[in-house]
């Protein structure tokens, strides 16, 4: 019988005290963010979908079509599409393409990338209605501004 | 503890499906369980829902693109996982490791597992019906996040430690975050205790619940916290040391009686545990290189070599034939969590559902780990 009698005293206690922390808690600020109508900065070591850079000089891209990136990536999301023009000797890049749905964000390629030509983008804010959407044309990007400058 | 009702064979007996979409099994898991009224008579583990033949991919590509793999079976404590693999390529090749780089591993990895605890913390009182716990874990756990996001780049599935270092260096500003949240982590335990610990209700529902014997820890090759509530003090860390674990000073905790409760107690010890290595790691992370030289091609020699490291579920480890070229001829991996659940069927026989509830609470198994 005493056991019980202490159990109870204890018991309550127990309750009260967790109680008090909840209570304590609840008159401090709030941790939480109310996305989307706030959002918290990234921080800019943020590894989203790969970009290519732009080049200073040229405004083009710096990649040379070596396709070490291809190589590298497990899963096989980059392709590259190059051309020769007739007198050159250097390939010239004619189409980056990624399939971001493959993509399992490692970064193998960046790595890989001899000339320093792919970047992460700062973008997380990542939704869509088809798969489509997420075949991503990086070169065509690059040309509208979309690719990252560092 | 068999009940009166066992012994009537005309009592009407049911089958009941927990899961495989069941809150409590905390993934795809099944389990049919044999029903008496409240009590469970025989239950039987479907596995296999999210098999993603991890390892038959790690035999049809080249090493290096297998690393992502890793931090995807266990994706609440990716790092461990990561550092299993590339110690092991590491061991096969004889390369290298610079010590500033060992100390950032050792450092993150112990975030990653204190990150782990605090999800489990959260998961399994959840299971028992307490909210609150879960919200204080996660806003914990987001600072850990945060700060590891911060050097690796990514939140869950971080791939950060590549053979012959890590990926990326760590900055002071790495150093001061940690260091500020061990100090708040130290208070909030303090949080814990009192909503938790002492809990009346917590108590109730733990203690003297599914009780493993030593003996059966051992039969069924259960590892980590699970086996340490058992009272056996064997942790990898300790017995078979890698990286620089051997300098650091650290206890292993153990619990007594093997229920429920001590697997508790053991893990928020070890969260403690934890706090103090990460302290020791980053005292005593040296300047220098943070990934040393590694060849860049690494052919695999063709011989056995396997590895283990203490994840945040137990044993880990990864055994590797190699075949003189760089896709490996057989990469296995031995996972903690597939031990912790073989065992519940004996464990739980006799046992009321809502106690089957709390053990599978405190076993802390992730099922993609235990698919892979």
């Amino acid at each position: 019988m005493s056991g019980y009698f202490s159990d109870l005293y204890h018991g309550t206690k127990s309750l009260l005290v967790g109680l008090g922390v909840t209570f304590k808690e609840m008159l401090k600020p709030t941790v939480t963010v109310h996305y989307p109508r706030e959002t918290l900065t990234i921080t800019p070591n943020y590894r989203g979908h790969i970009e290519l850079v732009s080049d200073e000089k040229t405004g083009g891209s710096l990649c040379i079509t070596c396709g070490m990136c291809a190589r590298a990536c497990p899963s096989a999301c980059i392709s590259i599409h190059s051309e020769k023009p007739e007198g050159s000797k250097k390939k010239i890049l004619t189409g980056f393409e990624l399939d971001f749905t493959r993509c399992s964000l490692c970064g193998i390629c960046v790595e890989s990338c001899p000339t320093d030509a792919i970047a992460y983008s700062q973008e997380y804010n990542l939704a869509g209605y088809s798969r489509e959407e997420f075949h991503m044309d990086l070169l065509g990007r690059l040309g509208k501004g979309g690719g990252s400058l560092t | 503890m068999k009940t009166e009702a066992f012994k009537d064979e005309s009592r009407h007996r049911f089958l009941l499906n927990m899961g495989p979409q069941h809150p409590a099994t905390h993934g795809v898991l099944r389990l049919v369980l044999e029903m008496d009224g409240e009590y469970v008579v025989h239950l039987d583990p479907v596995l296999g829902y999210g098999h993603r033949m991890h390892e038959k991919m790690a035999e049809a590509r080249p090493w290096p693109s297998f690393l992502p793999n890793t931090a995807r079976m266990d994706y609440l404590a990716a790092l461990p996982y990561n550092h299993g693999y590339v110690c092991l390529i590491e061991k096969l090749a004889g390369v290298e490791v610079p010590r500033r780089a060992e100390c950032i591993r050792v450092a993150t990895s112990e975030l990653n597992r204190v990150a782990s605890h605090l999800l489990w913390l959260g998961a399994f009182l959840l299971d028992l019906g307490a909210f609150t716990p879960i919200l204080y874990g996660f806003d914990d756990r987001e600072q850990i996040l945060d700060i590891l996001e911060d050097i690796t780049g990514s939140r869950l599935t971080y791939s950060y430690f590549r053979v012959g270092g890590v990926y990326r260096d760590v900055d002071d500003r790495f150093v001061e975050n940690t260091r500020v949240f061990i100090k708040r982590m130290r208070k909030r335990l303090d949080i814990y205790n009192k909503l938790v610990t002492d809990n009346i209700i917590f108590i109730k529902r733990t203690e003297g619940i599914g009780v493993i014997s030593p003996e059966m820890a051992r039969r069924y090759g259960v590892t980590g916290a699970n086996l340490r509530g058992s009272g056996i003090a064997y942790d990898i860390r300790k017995t078979e040391p890698y990286s620089i674990y051997p300098e650091l000073d650290f206890e292993i905790p153990v619990g007594s009686r093997g229920d429920c409760f001590d697997r508790y107690l053991v893990r928020i010890k070890e969260i403690e545990q934890s706090l103090r290595i990460i302290e020791q790691a980053l005292d005593m992370l040296p300047e220098g290189e943070f990934r040393g030289k590694a060849p860049k091609k690494i052919k695999l020699p063709p011989r056995a070599a396997s590895f283990a490291v203490e994840a945040a579920r137990g044993e880990l480890v990864y055994f590797m034939v190699g075949q003189d070229s760089d896709v490996p001829y057989r990469l296995k991996v031995r996972v903690p969590s597939y031990a912790n659940l073989s065992l519940i069927a004996e464990l739980c026989q006799g046992m009321l559902i809502a106690d089957l509830v709390s053990v599978m609470g405190s076993l802390d198994l992730v099922i993609p780990e235990i698919d892979r």
